[in-house]
């Protein structure tokens, strides 16, 4: 079978600004980032017949195609889940892409995060103890920061990993949001201590282990790579991209244990060969156990790894969340470390890893991942 | 009228009615294939082990170990203002499966992975009642 490698392309990426208080909607910040994106490639709205979404998303294809003057939408879908599902959207459209389904897909997320609806509340994902809910909601387990703590409480447990490490984690990555002007963050220093300090808000969790809530757009534009090749920017070309739904695992087990095998083998590349990372980190104890559930490190080292500076930009091994991440950047739920990974391979990060070649993105718990390959 | 405020109540499903009426008659009883007898919580339409659509339930021995928990101490919705802190436990059963619950008579901060522990059904209104734990 004829693989995917490197047959696709993310040919522009754009963001808005990201704020507590967007002042326009959800449907505006995504249009408004999707005109950035498609500039950024040197396309237009006319050059778009595909489009994509996490199902959370508020903002129909219709509407984004009505708005945008689409006149031939030959490709839209959404994949369900939660904010997980970016990587397995770039899989899905490069897949359309390389068959000739569709020539121009724009994925996009339109988010107002802490003035409308916010996750961490169960606003969203809250589902008043209903189908499987009905045996957890009860019991005071009501949002994915709960879930999350309970498997992370379980996993210090069985390899030693502390919640000092998961300030490492915090503070590696507010130390590359202090060099990125788009960040929430920027400017704004963090200690080990003010970590250490901060207040529990889901025991482990402590404040600066959770993720921002922010508003705001953003989006990007997948073609084959022959055309991205003739655009305005150099192309950050899919190497691999894939995706891990349920499956019977351990309790402790992020989907990367299922997800790994098959995302090295499509590459045809190994952990030691990336040279850069973005890692979901809706809380930061999760940067470390992708990394050990991934394979870059083993299981109970990904805590020391990162308290010996292993993830710093600043003579890291493996610079993780190069913008600031989902913890000092911005949380699109994955949207803003695609396009920080698209960066990192045409050299325009704020933090930029020097020579990058392959650039490594997991959207997720180790549900998705992306690999991007600088072009030749 | 709950006892618990804040904290939403269990809606029983066509698959799940049967767990929670064992329940309000004072028994903890999970979902076991008729055909494999292996046990599934939560409960499905299927044997996940051998696609048997033929279920029945099975009482369990209610002890089992701390496997995991969590403590709240902020509270995530306004109606939990006041509620905090509070403690969020995950019991392995000693027949395997595993269940969310609280305990009953543990300080948050006294509890411990692998402290032994023992069901304690708790109505929590006239017609839900819910297997919390107590230290065993």
């Amino acid at each position: 079978m004829e693989s995917l490698r490197n047959r696709v392309a993310i040919a522009g990426v754009g963001e808005t600004e990201y704020s507590r208080a967007s002042g326009r909607s959800e449907t505006r910040l995504s249009l408004e980032a999707i005109l950035h994106a498609l500039d950024d490639a040197g396309l237009t709205p006319q050059d778009v017949d595909g489009l994509m979404r996490w199902s959370v998303d508020t903002s129909s294809e219709a509407e984004i195609a009505s708005n945008l003057g689409i006149r031939d939408l030959a490709w839209f879908g959404e994949i369900n889940q939660a904010g997980n599902v970016g990587a397995a959207l770039v899989a899905h459209a490069s897949a359309a892409i390389a068959t000739g389904l569709a020539q121009c897909i724009v994925i996009y997320r339109g988010v107002n995060g802490r003035s409308g609806r916010r996750y961490g509340r169960g606003e969203v994902t809250g589902r008043r103890g209903q189908g499987a809910a009905a045996f957890t909601e009860p019991f005071g387990l009501l949002t994915p920061q709960h879930q999350l703590a309970m498997v992370a409480r379980r996993r210090m447990h069985e390899f030693g990993t502390t919640s000092r490490q998961f300030g490492w984690v915090a503070v590696s990555e507010r130390e590359h949001a202090n060099r990125n002007p788009r960040a929430t963050f920027y400017e704004t220093p963090l200690t080990i201590d003010d970590h250490q300090n901060g207040r529990f808000i889901v025991d482990p969790f402590r404040l600066n282990d959770c993720c921002l809530e922010t508003d705001g757009g953003g989006a990007f534009v997948l073609v084959s790579a022959e055309r991205a090749r003739g655009l305005k920017k150099p192309p950050a070309l899919v190497r691999a991209a894939a995706q891990a739904g349920p499956g019977d695992r351990g309790f402790v087990d992020t989907a990367a244990v299922s997800l790994a095998p098959r995302l090295w083998a499509q590459a045809e590349v190994r952990p030691e060969d990336i040279d850069v990372a973005q890692i979901y980190d809706h809380f930061a104890p999760y940067v470390i156990f992708a990394l050990e559930d991934y394979g870059f490190v083993e299981r109970g080292e990904g805590g020391p790894f990162v308290e010996a500076g292993g993830i710093r930009w600043d003579g890291g091994m493996l610079p993780v969340n190069t913008s600031g991440g989902h913890l000092s950047e911005a949380y699109l739920q994955g949207m803003n470390q695609l396009i920080e990974s698209v960066r990192q391979v045409r050299g325009e990060s704020t933090s930029q890893v020097a020579n990058v070649e392959l650039s490594f993105c997991d959207t997720g718990i180790g549900t998705g991942a992306v690999i991007l390959e600088r072009d030749a | 009228m709950s006892a618990r405020p804040g904290f939403p109540l269990p809606v029983p499903s066509e698959d799940s009615a049967p767990f929670w009426e064992f329940l309000q008659q004072g028994e903890l009883r999970l979902q076991r294939c008729a055909d494999c007898s292996t046990l599934a919580h939560p409960p499905r339409l299927m044997c996940p082990a051998c696609g048997s659509f033929e279920r029945d339930w099975s009482p369990v021995s209610g002890r089992g170990t701390v496997y995991s928990y969590v403590v709240t101490r902020q509270a995530v919705h306004p109606s939990f203002e006041g509620h905090t802190p509070y403690a969020t436990v995950v019991v392995e059963l000693a027949e395997g499966p595993r269940l969310t619950s609280n305990l009953i008579d543990v300080a948050v901060d006294d509890i411990q992975i692998g402290m032994p522990v023992e069901v304690a059904l708790v109505a929590v209104s006239d017609e839900v009642t819910l297997p919390l734990f107590r230290r065993a």
